[in-house]
């Protein structure tokens, strides 16, 4: 069993998916509950063999043969980073069953199903060991995406959806084609282990260690316009806010919190090693997208009447901190940003969950339609009050720590090679650790925390806090429509929201009559006990994490370390005049030194371009 | 040489050929019982051929020079088991094309059976014999077998377009859709063969023979002179006709939207496979061995170091194929008319093929762009097929309720809410339809991808992002089809839909889905298989020592045999 644990970890959710199609479709959120519950069952047994003094090591790997001839396996393994994010997909599993319990009625033996079909293939993105299964999973998350959007989301679902599938089917074809680069370098090396093709990740990385940085910047350029999509970093993200805001909640609390994530994990586990000297050149680009996203993101949010978009754009701005963290290049960045990973996770996924209770009651989204729930609502208020905090960054909860330590990363990053604006000064410093950016990041980057709390704040102010104002046409539980005197338009509004859902659920004609108060069953004003039972775990996580984040920083450690130094050789490389005795035989391009060391530099260079002439033109054997 | 030498390569075809005789003294027979046999024989004829291709063919090693091709000698025996496989899908597909307003009268008792107005053989032996010109092709070695196995692929698909509107009721609407199809599609025809026999014709002027080994260790030892490398380029032009590929592929929407879906599928498939596998066999007499800058004296010769066709040959196969993918995959994007979406699919899909082509040989599956295209080859069969299977199960409910007056769905529309209403074959074009887009885990993926890794491989990297950047440019439509089959809700507009009465239709679709699914998770035997056949031989010493030179170069083709695999053995000496 532990040998084939990961391989179960997807096996499992996809046979409760296959159960389920053939069950009477009253069973099936149970269904569903059990697959989803089983696989975070197995999660945990998982954690508990997985040794974790060697996380930085792979552990529990397994390779089963799929399509020898073209080099594809099922060669799975996990390393600290990894698992944690294996253990947060598994966690969101059964709360995004429980979530959906009330709010889908339609259709929902396709629902389950495609939720667990998901699952698996998010787990099978972080635990794969070869680049094909990676792909594949990371591809096959479109489809389950795109049925829940396009089938269960709201008004403008179908467009939403389409966007969704196009960004990211566009972005990650281009991926490919530089994962598929890669490996052709890779098979072109023969290194020992490898016979011809092979998507091996182990032997690609060590191939690739080779690759020329010329080389590296396309390879970089086309794997970071697939994950970039993702992420979605900065001028890539307009697929993000219409998504999540059409989707379903389960389908928003999995966009934030583990699909986002498969771009950022591409990032950190292929984008890097794959060509880190590229990385290095480009980090500080990359850094001022992500600050621009901050920025931007954060703006948006600012101005945002729609809670949900608001939520949505606030992903775009916290994702930057995210990628800002990782291209500092440094252990504290990097450390930061994995976390960041698993902290949006935890508060952004709870807060559309939260977003999604209020949905289900009242039918808006509009702020200005909601305010002062805290009277009406006193338990939601306090998980939107202590979600919004951990959002927001406020100490003692998750969203701080790693909110620090990417600002930290970026700040300390002081690079001795590069463009750092007090780069002397940042290395004179103790404690100060090179990297790639420079305290002039950190402090623009900075302004983003001071405006997320701003709009953070301002959304609790009113929707929790201010004067108790709720929609109209909401009479269940005897509540008295405050004056707000907006009665008609928004009668207006809930009944094309309920005629959307109607049509939605795709009954047709019939379902004409079932407008969604009449339909759903009916909801206490505050939260049920099932409601709360979804949030607790997040909130303990959130505090948890907090409170005492080391376990967990301990346990991506060495995995974070590894990444660190690989940008730091790779950088060093590129910072060392060419043809110094230490420089390894490596290919060097454009030293920054470039007078005193041209004529050999160019030499190097002409000896690595040889070898990628000959690896191009050639083709090993051909 | 004598004809016994050449049997073993081709037992398929005999049998083939003897059933397909059969088939047709069947159909003279005046009992409606014997004619129905018809097909369930050319099902046991591609069964067999299938099979005796299988394990009579020759292996790579044991073919002569005097016996058959020794370019591609593997390619033999896979694609004639390939197009057996295929084919028998094709004929579940294909029940039901003819005869169909007869046998609906016969039930109704409004008359009797008519023996003269049953074209049920003729349909289904110009079924067998396309499939045996296409088999034909595989073991060509000579261009005039190459030119008349062609023919013999493409004649009977005129004559079938044609029949496939029913020929029986002078009432039946589309009947003069498929008539117009048919002779569009047969002048068309017409001029593509002329095209390539034209270029044959240069080829055999340039080199002095027709025997395509000749020919190769002509080119070996003295490169290609303008007047061979013009025939080549027209004959490939030419052959652009049978593949759909741009410049040649106006015909293939209006003639697959004029033909009933399963002959349009049968299109989609047949010429297809016959073009590419002539167009390897062409390529192969060249070889993947030349430097861009190889043409001295406006001489083409091959180099050892060179890993490409002759750069003029290699230009433009890669502006076709560039051309053909772009703009199948945006005209596809405009189609409302689900039978001319897939038309312009098929182009897309050539132009991929091409990128195969012009990758070349390889030690290994990835990195052998010839595998690529054989294994696509049997990939985009099964799949295509099973999105034509469900066009052609769906069918409009005529107005007074009888069947015999048949209309086939038409617009993308039409299979609106087709997985609440009919699951089984909602789930058929869903599968078949992102699998054509190629994605991951289905069939085509596992297709496209060695097509990136052998391109990659060769060098060819803009041409994989033009590869990559026409991906994701074929999701939009075949998205559509995803999208109106599995996520929206019946149209209530739209003509209520029926499924055909023939069962095996969707046999075949559900088979063709099944495939796709299976072929993606179990498909390394194929590949294997497709990685052998596609194991290309150059000249060797000894096969061109007899041969007279031909000008300036002849010492560079010797030594660029050690850049693929090991020469066959030689059982016999050179018949010079």
């Amino acid at each position: 069993m532990a040998q084939s644990i990961l391989i179960l970890l997807i096996v499992v959710p996809l046979a409760f998916a296959a159960f389920l199609a053939w069950m009477p479709r009253k069973h099936a959120p149970a269904i569903a509950l059990m697959g989803t519950s089983l696989a975070a069952l197995l999660g945990v047994y998982t954690a508990l063999i997985f040794d974790w003094n060697l996380s930085g090591r792979f552990q529990l790997e397994n390779t089963v043969q799929w399509l020898p001839s073209l080099g594809v396996a099922l060669q799975v393994g996990v390393d600290g980073v990894s698992l944690l994010l294996v253990l947060l997909t598994l966690l969101l599993g059964p709360i995004c069953v429980l979530c959906s319990v009330t709010a889908i009625r339609e259709r929902i033996k396709t629902y389950y199903g495609w939720l667990l079909v998901l699952q698996a293939a998010m787990t099978g993105v972080f635990v794969a060991r070869d680049l094909i299964l990676f792909y594949v999973c990371f591809e096959f998350t479109l489809v389950p995406m795109f049925i829940l959007i396009s089938l269960y989301g709201s008004t403008n679902r179908r467009r939403a959806a389409i966007k969704f599938f196009l960004y990211t089917f566009t972005g990650s074809i281009i991926a490919l084609a530089g994962l598929v680069y890669v490996a052709w370098f890779a098979a072109g090396r023969a290194l020992p282990g490898s016979s011809g093709w092979t998507f091996d990740l182990d032997i690609l990385m060590r191939a690739a260690a080779e690759l020329p940085p010329s080389t590296q910047a396309w390879v970089l350029g086309a794997l970071l316009l697939g994950f970039a999509v993702k992420v979605p970093l900065f001028p890539l993200h307009t697929w993000l806010p219409l998504a999540h805001t059409e989707a379903p909640t389960a389908g928003s609390v999995i966009l934030a919190g583990v699909l986002l994530k498969l771009g950022t994990y591409g990032i950190f586990r292929l984008a890097i090693p794959f060509a880190p000297a590229a990385f290095a050149e480009y980090a500080p680009m990359l850094a001022g997208l992500s600050i621009v996203g901050i920025l931007y993101g954060g703006l948006i949010c600012w101005v945002q009447t729609d809670v949900k978009k608001l939520v949505a754009y606030s992903s775009v701005a916290h994702l930057g901190f995210c990628v800002l963290g990782m291209t500092a290049g440094n252990e504290i960045g990097l450390t930061g940003s994995v976390l960041y990973m698993i902290n949006h996770g935890l508060s952004t996924g709870a807060l559309f969950l939260l977003i999604g209770m209020i949905y289900e009651r009242y039918h808006t989204r509009d702020m200005a339609k909601l305010g002062g729930l805290a009277a009406r609502m006193p338990v939601w208020s306090t998980f939107m009050v202590f979600f919004v905090m951990a959002s927001v960054g406020l100490p003692g909860l998750n969203g701080f720590i790693s909110e620090v330590m990417c600002l930290l990363g970026a700040f300390q990053a002081s690079d001795n090679w590069g463009s750092g604006a007090w780069g002397s000064v940042a290395d004179a410093m103790p404690g100060a650790t090179p990297g790639l950016l420079g305290p002039w990041y950190a402090a623009i980057a900075g302004v983003g925390m001071i405006i997320a709390a701003m709009y953070l704040l301002q959304l609790t102010g009113k929707v929790v806090w201010g004067p108790l104002v709720e929609p109209t046409g909401h009479g269940h539980g005897g509540r008295d429509h405050g004056g707000h005197g907006l009665g008609g338009h928004d009668s207006a509004e809930h009944s094309t929201a309920a005629a959307s859902h109607a049509g939605g659920h795709g009954a047709g004609g019939a379902d004409a009559s079932h407008t969604a108060t009449s339909d759903k069953p009916h909801l206490p004003t505050d939260l049920t006990p099932r409601e709360i039972g979804i949030l607790v775990p997040l909130a303990v996580l959130c505090l948890a994490l907090g409170l005492y984040p080391k376990p967990v920083l301990y346990a991506i450690d060495g995995s974070v370390a590894q990444t660190a130094n690989l940008i730091r050789e790779a950088g060093a490389l590129k910072a060392r005049p060419a043809g110094s005795p230490q420089v390894e035989p490596a290919p060097v391009e454009g030293a920054p030194a470039e007078s005193d060391g041209k004529a050999s530099a160019m030499a190097e260079e002409a000896a690595g371009s040889v070898a990628a002439g000959d690896a191009v033109t050639g083709g090993p054997g051909r | 040489m004598t004809l016994a030498d050449r049997l073993p390569f081709l037992w398929p075809e005999i049998v083939l050929f003897g059933f397909t005789c059969w088939v047709m003294m069947l159909g003279l027979s005046p009992h409606r019982a014997t004619r129905k046999l018809c097909a369930p024989f050319s099902g046991v004829a591609l069964a067999i051929a299938g099979i005796v291709a299988w394990q009579t063919t020759p292996g790579a090693g044991q073919v002569a020079r005097e016996t058959g091709q020794v370019l591609l000698p593997g390619m033999v025996m896979y694609a004639k088991v390939a197009i057996a496989v295929v084919g028998i899908l094709m004929l579940l597909l294909l029940a039901g094309t003819v005869d169909r307003a007869d046998e609906a009268e016969i039930a109704a008792r409004r008359q009797k059976f008519n023996p003269l107005s049953s074209n049920r053989a003729e349909f289904y032996s110009f079924f067998l014999f396309s499939l045996t010109g296409l088999m034909l092709c595989a073991g060509a070695d000579d261009l005039i077998w190459l030119f008349l196995a062609l023919e013999l692929t493409s004649l009977p698909t005129y004559i079938m377009v044609t029949m496939s509107g029913g020929s029986a009721g002078a009432w039946m609407p589309w009947r003069n859709k498929s008539q117009e199809a048919g002779v569009k599609y047969f002048f068309l025809g017409a001029l593509g063969a002329a095209v390539f026999l034209y270029g044959f014709a240069l080829i055999y002027g340039g080199t002095g023979t027709t025997n395509l080994n000749e020919i190769r260790d002509h080119i070996a030892s003295g490169g290609l002179d303008s007047l061979t490398m013009t025939g080549m380029l027209v004959a490939l032009v030419g052959l652009c006709f049978k593949i759909a590929a741009v410049p040649m592929h106006f015909y293939t929407a209006d003639v697959y939207e004029g033909a009933a879906a399963p002959v349009s599928a049968f299109l989609a498939f047949t010429p297809k496979t016959a073009g590419f596998l002539a167009i390897l066999l062409l390529c192969g007499t060249m070889g993947w061995s030349y430097m861009p800058e190889s043409a001295a004296g406006g001489r083409w010769v091959a180099d050892a170091a060179g890993t490409s066709l002759p750069e003029p040959v290699r230009l433009m196969l890669w502006v076709i194929a560039a051309l053909t993918m772009t703009v199948g995959n945006v005209l596809a994007i405009q189609q409302d008319s689900i039978k001319r979406l897939l038309a312009y699919s098929s182009i897309a899909h050539s132009g991929y093929m091409l990128v195969g082509v012009i990758a070349g040989p390889g030690e290994t599956f990835a990195k052998s762009g010839l595998a690529a295209v054989l294994f696509y080859l049997l990939c985009y069969g099964v799949m295509n097929l099973g999105a034509f299977a469900v066009v052609g199960v769906l069918e409009r409910a005529s107005k007074d309720g009888s069947t015999d007056q048949v209309h086939e769905i038409e617009t993308v529309d039409e299979l609106r809410g087709l997985m609440k209403t009919r699951p089984i074959l909602g789930w058929v074009m869903t599968i078949c339809a992102l699998s054509l887009l190629g994605l991951p885990p289905l069939l085509g993926f596992f297709g496209k991808a060695p097509l990136f890794t052998s391109a990659i491989s060769a060098g060819e990297i803009v041409l994989v992002v033009v590869l990559g950047v026409n991906s994701a440019i074929a999701a939009f439509y075949y998205l559509r089809l995803v999208r109106a089959a599995m996520l929206e809700s019946p149209d209530a507009a739209a003509p209520r839909t029926v499924e055909s009465p023939f069962a095996s239709r969707r046999t075949a679709g559900v088979l063709s889905a099944a495939g796709v699914v299976v072929l993606a998770l179990a498909g390394n035997g194929i590949m294997r298989a497709a990685q052998h056949a596609a194991e290309y031989l150059p000249a060797t010493d000894a096969a061109h020592e007899p041969a007279p030179a031909h000008g300036p170069g002849d010492h560079s083709a010797a030594s660029d045999a050690g850049h693929v695999v090991e020469a066959p053995p030689k059982p016999t000496t050179p018949g010079h």
